[in-house]
């Protein structure tokens, strides 16, 4: 597999970088002294640098395309490890029962500090599976999806300004006011997809930031709203570490809550309407599906589940301004999406938990974050395009005479 | 009886070129019409112009239900032109390519259907029966093509004919009384042809369907279809029955070019 040729090209490989990276590596002119340092042990470095991480890329593209080739000539479909173990129920079951006692001894076991850490995390779950709707399972690829997390924490925190709306009725109101600015986008967006849907997507955030930092007397302009109140409950009044946990059950309640509609949504009529929308625009509406209300309503749902995530981010933060909602954020949460995998439910969980724990837990290298994440998303898409988990459709049994119907999903 | 499908002086242009010129074409209930003509003729601009992909230029087109009821396609959407009874396949292949067969069947069900949002989520009793009769109905249309042992394999990992036979059986979930087939044997060797050949009269006698295919296979076209149009730079040159058509004079030129000694 891997021969004299591979090591050959890696050679070649390492010698082009020497030659390109010499004049900044190696020279070193002194103008003091007005003589130039020759630093030929650096060449050696970058050599040596370049030659290994050649050969392991090598090695690791050798590998892929051998486990593809053995795939086609054994005529099986092989089932990723993942999917092996979700379908296997002695290890799901058991996998199940450790994830719900960690996720509710947590907040217990570790400071408040953690748990804030894990509550923004939970948002992004629910944002992120709200996104997977849009670009997962419609494949509208949607940049500006940042915009309604705003409508819905500005929706909260402007309402509990003004009028003193608590928490648990701005919940649904922060969800209803980002469905209908996603309807909103959604028509004039109706005609366009692929790159012109995201360069306009990503406009519409633009323009959302840019409303809200410029339009003082309605949002208070960059130096954004303060002392938003955390949910109450029952009127009892809940020291900080109390209401961080109080927020932290919250928080799962509404990330349970979103899994199972979207579960239930994913197989739904409408659910394989989206996916038959992602497949072929053309084909989807000869086979007599609304283009225009499937289109819609995907946007208005991803909306929805945005706007209560900002809700609940108004209350966690207790300050919001427009630079909580740059086009950033919405990189962020499409890396959950897509570095998760499309279209599956666990992938996305597993994307947001690492893309938003791991920067928290890695602050010593915050320097490298940029370059870690990007590295990260080239191999992903190299080795893995579906994604961590991929999606998986559903797998319908029949037994003849009697048809039933069995559910194995990610 | 009125014709199922009555096509009136179609035209069709794009920008100067007129792709459709007055065809005028007439498909009766459970009649088998072929549109043939040399590549280029406008034949798969006819198809997407009654199933309002495009919008034509001019003409009159009207769909009537078997039991009377008549609806002018003429600026419909695609999806209300299903919905009204008329489905089609692909001249290249457009299945759901990451979906199973059995849910690119159940997509052709989504028009017969009526659960929404609310519905899906709550999923209330209708809801529910609703979803086992589809599953149960897509998977009875996959027997009647033949499909059934793929039934959970992913559309685009098919063999080409089955392919083929599963955009048919997709065509058909969504009860059409017309169905409209673009080159459904392209890429099939002579076996394949025949089963689709056997196969497109089955569908006839059992679904009771009319069907206007176009095809360039002339020994399927000439066996099964009851008349046949000819079309060549968008003008309609011909129509009849096989045997009038294989004689005709203006069909063999526009097939075979102008004999120079002639």
């Amino acid at each position: 597999m891997m021969s004299l040729q591979e090591i050959k090209k890696s050679f070649l490989v390492s010698l082009w970088f020497m030659f390109l990276t010499f004049p900044i590596m190696v020279i070193k002119v002194n103008t003091i002294e007005q003589t130039i340092d020759w630093r030929w042990w650096r060449m050696a470095g970058v050599g040596l640098g370049a030659f290994c991480l050649s050969f392991v890329w090598r090695y690791a593209m050798a590998r892929k395309e051998a486990g593809k080739k053995k795939a086609e000539d054994d005529n099986i479909v092989k089932v990723p490890l993942f999917q092996r173990l979700l379908s296997d129920r002695r290890f799901t079951i058991p996998g199940l029962v450790t994830s719900v006692a960690l996720v509710v001894i947590f907040p217990f076991v570790f400071s408040w500090y953690q748990t804030g850490i894990l509550i923004t995390a939970l948002i992004y779950v629910v944002v992120g599976l709200g996104l997977n709707i849009v670009v997962g399972l419609a494949g509208l690829l949607d940049l500006g999806y940042v915009a309604f997390y705003a409508v819905g924490a500005y929706s909260y925190a402007l309402l509990n300004y003004h009028f003193g709306v608590t928490f648990w009725m701005a919940l649904p109101i922060g969800g209803l006011l980002a469905m209908i600015f996603g309807i909103l986008l959604g028509f004039p967006v109706l005609r366009l997809r692929g790159d012109y849907l995201a360069i306009v997507t990503l406009g519409f955030g633009e323009i959302i930031r840019l409303v809200l930092e410029n339009w003082n007397e309605f949002s208070f302009g960059p130096s954004g709203i303060a002392n938003i109140p955390k949910p109450g409950l029952f009127g009892l009044k809940l020291s900080l570490q109390e209401s961080t946990i109080y927020l932290y059950f919250l928080m799962i309640g509404l990330a349970l809550m979103t899994i199972f509609v979207v579960r239930r949504l994913q197989d739904s009529r409408i659910g394989r309407a989206w996916i038959a929308l992602r497949e072929d625009e053309v084909a989807c509406q000869a086979m007599g599906i609304d283009k225009t209300r499937t289109k819609l309503s995907a946007f208005a749902l991803g909306a929805t589940w945005a706007g209560m995530g900002g809700v609940v981010f108004a209350a966690k933060t207790a300050f919001i301004n427009p630079a909580s909602f740059t086009i950033w954020e919405s990189v962020i949460i499409l890396c959950v999406v897509v570095l998760g995998g499309m279209g599956s439910i666990l992938g996305v969980i597993i994307g947001a938990l690492i893309l938003i724990l791991l920067p928290e837990y890695l602050r010593a290298f915050s320097e490298y974050r940029m370059l870690v994440f990007g590295a990260l998303l080239v191999v992903m898409m190299v080795f893995r395009p579906g994604g961590i988990i991929s999606g998986v459709r559903r797998i319908y049994h029949f037994e003849e005479p009697q048809q039933s119907t069995d559910n194995q999903k990610a | 009886m009125k014709p199922v499908l009555d096509v009136h002086q179609l035209t069709m242009d794009f920008g100067g070129l007129r792709a459709l010129d007055h065809i005028d074409l007439q498909v009766n209930a459970e009649e088998i019409v072929a549109l043939i003509g040399p590549n280029g003729a406008g034949k798969t601009t006819f198809f997407n112009c009654i199933t309002g992909i495009y919008t034509p230029t001019k003409g009159d087109m009207v769909l009537t239900r078997p039991d009377g009821e008549a609806s002018r396609l003429n600026g419909l959407k695609p999806n209300r032109v299903t919905e009204r009874g008329m489905a089609r396949t692909f001249q290249n292949i457009r299945l759901f390519q990451n979906m199973t067969v059995l849910e690119n069947v159940m997509i052709g069900r989504h028009c017969r259907l009526h659960s929404g949002i609310p519905g899906a989520i709550i999923r209330p009793p209708a809801n529910r029966r609703e979803e086992k009769e589809v599953v149960e109905d897509s998977y009875r249309m996959l027997e009647t093509i033949g499909l059934t042992q793929y039934v959970n394999e992913f559309a685009k990992n098919l063999p080409y004919g089955a392919q083929r036979r599963l955009e048919i059986a997709r065509a058909l979930a969504t009860e059409p009384f017309l169905l409209l087939l673009d080159e459904p044997a392209a890429g099939m060797n002579a076996r394949e042809t025949n089963a689709l050949d056997e196969l497109i009269l089955r569908l006839r006698s059992e679904m009771k369907v009319a069907i206007l295919l176009i095809e360039h296979d002339m020994k399927l076209v000439m066996s099964l279809s009851d008349r046949i149009y000819v079309v060549d730079y968008g003008k309609k040159i011909a129509e009849g029955n096989p045997d009038a058509i294989k004689r005709n004079p203006a069909v063999i030129k526009a097939y075979l070019g102008e004999d120079i000694d002639a």
